[in-house]
């Protein structure tokens, strides 16, 4: 998921004060900045939006990465227009993690020098246009997967976010998609680039919800905040019984010998990714880690003159408003 | 719990952090229609008030023009214990591509 | 030179300053300074491929030879390719790119204003809706000229440097020739020269309140909009914007 592994808080307050707010969010009440919240609580959202925001941040560059070879025009606009909502969603999730006392220069340089983390998936490279299909079908995909319940998440900043990020998100998926249908119909070439696409992002995109969290007492502490909907398993298969169709009217082959329909629970059985290569990802081993993250620093260093010289002009000019008063 | 820099590793202790020199945080309010009352829709960063409104035009108004932009600096906002519903959104007459109706996908797919 | 060949170049330097300035500004997608930033450019950039499709789609309709938009954007070499040169000046930084956004702006807005006003219908369609969307642009990128100017002393030498290397494209757009004088003659378009004044005017108060100096030189490359003679950095631009179209002919997207 595009926040993964996210260890929640352990919290020392006063047992009362935990059980009231407890109450609140078992009554389906939203926490909103100002109310009492539990320390974990903070720490935890803090931690898990600020990694959603960057994310989308360096999700923007796998695709960004197309824009300038987008086949025709309006491919190239309708990619250039989502690759800015990826911007646009980092900026909603930064500014509600800034209702928790953090701002959003600080959230940036701890993912530029590391200490925070954003989702592995970004870390792959995009290699043919039919890459830019598959991230928006199984990438966007599986977001949605978990983007959709956390509209009802407890904290009402994070869930007004999702709320307005889950309305564009389906355009996202759904350009993806669309771009899948037309090489899926098109030349042999252009099959040939989306099974390929396929045979790249499938376990990738397996591996966005994260190892199983069934024992996982962090999981069960933000379940019970209401700021993690569902185990990464139970998101894992919905996503696996939701595209496998998908595939196959896409005429395309899941790279899965062991992907079968069980009449019995009514859901596919399919492979587990490997997880050693997940854990390699995140330890910045990934095909992309190093191109990802300089990227990102480049354009803040190289950023810090613009965002410093257009903060002096405000200072002058609210100086000579004042001046001339 | 003593030290909480060491227990968050990832969340540094924020009496450790020196002062900053950030664009102003600003909330947004849009009116959306004529005849409506301006709606909180989010907020951003900008060097100062002229910027900001430039910044709210192109950051949420993507999808439908407002009619009219209000933003106000973070830190004036005097607040009660919050309870407002998230904004809602108006379709856009242009860049129908933003939207997810735009693409015909075969029913045979399903939801999506 | 026929009236129809000349609204085609016509049509086609307006289609290509718009598709070449637009994939210029979207190299910027995800590495610009700041987030606010990131998605203003890609608004900017939008804009202009949307005019793009318009412009170039109408030129193909003028050419009668069955080519759309798509087809004039991805299949035509270098030469073909009737853009100012300013437009395809490589983004350098971000007060280069700025200024090259001000520059040209400031150009487009008065032109679009009297394309407005053309004698031909759907040229005064196209231009109508570009130039509110292009008076925005000129107010954001005038705005930022102005800030980064007026900033720190860092980015007022960026800001000075990015002036005094563009300078020599600008007299490009304000040069008169034989397409221009039958755009003018039929009303279609003004001559570009009568733009300048309105130009110099609104670039002197803007570079003024941005402390930048306005380099004393009335020298200007040429080559651009003819297609006589382009920079190298427009083969590398096509290179990269046509590659799927030439590596796979006649396949659908």
């Amino acid at each position: 998921m595009y926040a993964q592994m996210i260890k929640s808080e352990a919290t020392q307050e006063d047992p009362e004060k935990l059980a009231a707010f407890q109450a609140r969010i078992d009554a389906g009440e939203k926490i909103e900045p100002k109310d009492w919240m539990p320390q974990g609580y903070r720490k935890t959202l803090i931690r898990q939006i600020g990694q959603h925001a960057h994310s989308e941040i360096v999700g923007q560059l796998p695709e960004g990465n197309w824009i300038t070879r987008a086949p025709t025009l309006e491919r190239k606009a309708i990619l250039l227009a989502k690759v800015q909502d990826e911007a646009g969603h980092g900026l909603y999730l930064y500014c509600a993690a800034e209702t928790l006392g953090v701002t959003r220069d600080e959230l940036t340089e701890m993912l530029l020098d590391g200490r925070m983390k954003y989702s592995s998936i970004f870390n792959y490279p995009t290699l043919t246009w039919a890459d830019m299909g598959a991230v928006g079908w199984l990438v966007d995909g599986a977001a949605i997967m978990n983007q959709v319940p956390l509209q009802r998440t407890s904290f009402g900043p994070y869930s007004r976010a999702m709320i307005r990020i889950c309305k564009e998100e389906s355009f996202h998926q759904r350009q993806g998609y669309d771009v899948m249908m037309k090489m899926a119909q098109g030349t042999s070439a252009q099959k040939k680039m989306a099974q390929d696409a396929l045979n790249r992002f499938w376990y990738p995109s397996l591996m966005m919800f994260g190892p199983s969290d069934k024992e996982s007492v962090h999981s069960e502490q933000s379940m019970a905040w209401k700021i993690k909907m569902n185990t990464n398993d139970e998101l894992r298969q919905k996503f696996v019984d939701q595209t496998v169709p998908q595939a196959e009217y896409l005429g395309l082959t899941v790279p899965d010998e062991n992907l079968k329909w069980n009449e019995d629970t009514g859901h596919y059985d399919f492979s587990q990714p490997d997880w050693s290569e997940f854990f390699d990802v995140l330890k910045g081993n990934g095909p992309c880690n190093q191109e990802r993250l300089a990227a990102r620093n480049s354009a803040w260093d190289d950023g810090k003159w613009v965002r410093d010289g257009l903060l002096a002009h405000a200072e002058k000019k609210a100086a000579r408003k004042v001046a001339a008063e | 719990m003593s030290s909480p820099n060491a227990a968050y590793p990832d969340t540094p202790d924020q009496a450790m952090k020196p002062k900053r020199h950030e664009w102003p945080l600003w909330e947004v309010f849009i009116r959306g229609q004529h005849g409506m009352s301006h709606r909180h829709v989010g907020s951003l960063h900008a060097p100062d008030q002229e910027m900001a409104i430039k910044n709210a035009r192109d950051v949420y108004t993507r999808r439908n023009e407002g009619v009219s932009i209000w933003v106000v600096e973070a830190r004036h906002i005097a607040a009660s214990s919050p309870s407002d519903k998230g904004p809602l959104y108006e379709p856009s007459e242009s860049k129908v591509y933003r939207h997810p109706t735009f693409f015909d996908i075969p029913e045979e797919v399903g939801a999506m | 030179m026929t009236s129809d060949m000349a609204f085609f170049e016509f049509l086609c330097r307006m289609g290509d300053n718009t598709l070449v300035l637009g994939h210029r500004v979207s190299e910027w997608c995800g590495h610009a300074p700041v987030l606010e930033e990131d998605i203003a450019l890609a608004n900017t950039a939008l804009d202009l491929i949307g005019q793009t499709q318009m412009w170039l789609g109408l030129a193909g309709e003028v050419e009668g030879e069955g080519r759309s938009a798509d087809d004039l954007a991805m299949l035509r070499d270098a030469w073909d390719f009737r853009n100012v040169l300013l437009a395809e000046q490589p983004n350098g930084d971000f007060g280069q790119t700025m200024m090259r956004q001000y520059l040209f702006d400031q150009a487009h807005v008065l032109l679009l204003e009297k394309l407005a006003q053309s004698s031909d219908e759907r040229v005064a369609g196209i231009a109508a809706k570009a130039v509110k969307e292009v008076t925005y642009h000129v107010e954001r990128s005038r705005d930022t000229v102005i800030g980064l100017g007026d900033g720190t002393s860092e980015s007022h030498r960026r800001m000075q440097a990015a002036l005094d290397l563009l300078w020599p494209y600008v007299g490009e757009m304000f040069t008169d020739d034989e397409v221009s004088g039958i755009m003018a003659a039929e009303g279609i378009a003004p001559e570009p020269s009568s733009l300048r004044a309105g130009w110099d005017a609104a670039v002197q108060q803007t570079m003024s309140e941005a402390t930048l100096v306005i380099p004393d030189s009335g020298f200007a490359h040429a080559g651009g909009k003819t297609g006589f003679r382009h920079s190298e950095h427009l083969g590398h631009m096509l290179t990269q914007m046509q590659w799927l179209q030439r590596a796979y002919p006649g396949a659908r997207w």
